[in-house]
């Protein structure tokens, strides 16, 4: 015995479908993916300068990490778009999404970097390699394997926290609903589609990254 | 520091004064010994007794707490500048360092490149060889430890006793003047011990490479060394030929381990 | 710098009442959260395929949809089936089951971590499943579990920030308040972003140690340094961060 206020109108379906699809496009993966970019690099940057800077500069790379990790994304979002008043919301948005997941990123890699086995390490000094070439031939290879998958998992976070984004004014999948529920006062239907998208683009998406850990493990 | 003559003459390997810690728990004290160029030399001794360790201060894997180490009459990591023990510069480390060579217990090979890969790896970045050049210098190596069709094989898709082989080619890849074997046959099957043992012993007898060994297979060791020393509690307790030191040790330390390790102090010994 | 200082006093008040309710959809939805964790976390590691498939079922739907959506379709769908709730409610309930489903695998997966040996002994003793559950298995996962509920509650607190968008006003709005009056910088940034990290700590230490009485209990010994600690886990398994 459901209220007849709760009425499902499949016509407002197909009427509001093609609008947050649009977005969906537009906004929501653009930032996920260019996001996704910018924390994978930044964190490894955050990663191997932490591990080799000495410990006064590691220890404030450490904080101010910590600080941005563990406070919300929403007031950052805020903070940052009121201060850079040049920059559009969508920009800022990438950005701070990007450093904000740098953060996290940066543990992973250096829970990859540290579970490279110490003998791999010691083989590089018993033949005298270069730092540069330890890192980039047996190091950050060996790392990688471990931390592709968390990215992977990490980008599908990043979309799912893409509503955030709303209180900057950025229409993205749930704004876009709220814009037409807003107009037509329909928002079951809208806010219903948003959550069939979600699940639709995250679910599988991580069942395939769950595939991909698999795999990349080595048969030691 | 050192003149022209004396190089001739200067030891190899010399430790002097050498004392290691970590933290509170001192594993070498007062440590002095010398290696002559083209020595096979064996250490034994009970765990803990600062045999490994002194071939990971060699290979600067472990930095010495006081003293001093020589290879080929040059300070290895640190140097006597009036009066004062200092470091020497990574550079020069560096450069001393590449004529040593180091087989570990756990192989230590890299496991996201092929075989060849890890061979050629440090003679092409290290040593400014071509790829090509290091490649057939490798491939020659793959042949003597019999290992020639595995060149494009993953170390991961090797036993234990190819992958220890593979390792063995890689430290000779440097052409090293020292090469030093931390127990290389410890984490391996029994039966696939022989087959990595043999390879070292071709190399002592083909080549004059100065090797500093810790094993505990002392068939090997009588077979390749021509100095063995006992240690224990970080200090050299015994020091000699093996045919003296297993058939005859004179102290009662060497005497109750190798009692303990043999079964018969008697020179009677049943592995490889 | 005076004259911000006084807008702040004067804030103040109703930057604590919205630090309040901040606080307050912290603890109760992460108490709902924990119970739901559970719940779904037994069920989902259960033996039986009638708990795990919808369970797991759950977990997927709650975590797959996001919380922002979670958030927004109980606040204007709820009402139109007859059932109306405070908005502070509904953001409890939305947090609660979010993170619940995400606490799920935690659970889960703690409780598949506790060593076989330990199962094998309680079939040997014939103890029943519930008292091999209540007395054996869980109190040895909710060690390892707690690192990871941690990250979540730390979460959950960041996710509370949206919830002026359901008017409910808690901590970040009243922050959009004292920006008008000072600027963006002192108000969402010294003020707003300051506090929040403090209140992150707090709850880390609170976790810390609570991990650090669980494991003593099992005869496991924590250093006062991993207590202080806010070192997160870096696990594979990543949460809605927010």
């Amino acid at each position: 015995m459901i209220p007849a206020a709760f009425e499902w109108h499949s016509e407002t379906v197909w009427d509001v479908l093609p609008t947050l699809l649009e977005q969906f496009l537009k906004v929501t993966l653009v930032v996920t993916v260019l996001s996704t970019l910018i924390a994978a690099v930044l964190g490894l940057v955050i990663a191997m300068v932490m591990r080799i800077s000495p410990r006064p500069v590691a220890g404030t790379v450490k904080w101010i990490a910590n600080f941005i990790r563990m406070t919300p994304i929403v007031v950052q979002l805020l903070f940052a778009y009121y201060t850079f008043l040049s920059l559009d919301a969508l920009t800022i948005g990438v950005i701070v999404f990007g450093i904000h997941y740098s953060t996290y990123m940066s543990e992973v890699y250096r829970a990859g970097i540290d579970a490279v086995p110490k003998g791999q390490w010691e083989a590089t000094t018993a033949l005298s390699m270069s730092t540069r070439r330890t890192w980039t031939a047996v190091v950050i290879p060996q790392a990688l394997r471990a931390t592709i998958p968390a990215l992977g998992n990490y980008a599908v976070s990043m979309f799912k926290d893409t509503p955030f984004l709303l209180v900057i004014g950025v229409v993205e999948l749930v704004n876009a609903g709220l814009i037409y529920g807003g107009n037509t006062y329909r928002y079951i239907e809208p806010l219903t589609l948003v959550g069939v998208i979600f699940l639709l683009a995250s679910y599988p998406t991580s069942l395939l990254i769950g595939r991909l850990e698999k795999r990349l493990a080595f048969n030691t | 520091m050192d003149k022209p003559g004396n190089r001739a003459a200067a030891p190899v390997i010399e430790f002097r004064d050498v004392e290691k810690a970590f933290g509170d728990n001192v594993v070498l004290h007062d440590l002095n010994f010398s290696v002559a160029k083209g020595d096979r030399v064996t250490l034994i001794g009970p765990s803990g007794s600062g045999k490994t360790t002194i071939l990971r201060l060699v290979m600067t894997l472990e930095e010495a707490t006081g003293g001093y180490i020589f290879i080929d009459g040059e300070p290895l990591t640190h140097e006597e500048r009036n009066g004062k023990r200092v470091e020497r510069s990574k550079k020069d480390q560096k450069r001393i360092r590449q004529r040593i060579g180091m087989v570990f217990q756990q192989f230590n090979l890299f496991p996201n490149m092929t075989v060849l890969e890890n061979i050629i790896e440090a003679p092409v970045h290290v040593l400014g060889q071509s790829k090509s050049e290091a490649g057939t210098k490798a491939r020659e190596l793959l042949e003597k430890v019999g290992l020639a069709d595995k060149a494009d094989a993953h170390p991961t898709s090797l036993s234990g006793g190819q992958q220890q082989r593979v390792a063995i080619a890689r430290a000779l890849a440097m052409d090293p003047e020292i090469l030093l074997l931390d127990e290389v046959t410890s984490a391996l099957d029994p039966e696939i011990v022989g087959e990595v043992l043999a390879i070292l012993r071709n190399i002592a007898e083909t080549t004059d490479i100065t090797m500093l060994i810790v094993t505990h297979e002392m068939q090997f060791a009588r077979d390749v060394s021509n100095r063995v020393l006992m240690f224990d509690g970080g200090k050299i307790v015994e020091e000699a030929a093996p045919e003296v030191m297993f058939s005859s040790p004179k102290h009662q330390r060497t005497q109750d381990f190798l009692h303990a390790v043999l079964g018969d102090a008697d020179g009677t010994i049943g592995t490889h | 710098m005076d004259q911000k200082l006084a807008a702040l006093g004067e804030a103040l008040p109703r930057l604590l009442d919205g630090l309040w309710v901040t606080v307050e959809l912290t603890v109760l939805g992460g108490l709902a959260a924990f119970v739901l964790s559970v719940i779904l976390g037994l069920a989902a590691a259960h033996p039986s395929r009638w708990a795990r498939i919808p369970a797991r079922i759950v977990i997927e739907f709650f975590r797959g949809t996001s919380l922002v959506v979670q958030l927004f379709w109980l606040f204007f769908v709820l009402p139109l089936l007859g059932i109306d709730m405070h908005p502070l409610v509904v953001g409890v309930l939305a947090l609660g089951l979010n993170y619940g489903a995400y606490g799920a695998e935690v659970v889960r997966g703690s409780i598949n971590s506790v060593p076989t040996g330990q199962w094998e002994a309680t079939t040997a003793l014939s103890l029943g499943p519930v008292q091999r559950m209540y007395r054996i298995i869980f109190p040895q996962a909710w060690a390892l579990m707690i690192p990871s509920l941690s990250n979540l509650l730390i979460h959950l607190m960041k996710g509370t920030a949206i919830v002026s968008f359901i008017t409910i006003a808690d901590f970040t709005y009243h922050l959009d308040q004292l920006k008008r009056v000072t600027d963006t910088i002192f108000a969402y940034g010294v003020v707003g972003l300051l506090s929040y990290f403090i209140i992150a700590l707090i709850l880390t230490f609170l976790m810390n140690a609570l991990e650090n009485r669980a494991k003593r209990k099992l005869g496991q010994q924590v250093t006062l340094r991993k207590v202080l600690s806010p070192a997160p886990t870096a696990t594979t398994e990543a949460g809605g961060a927010a």
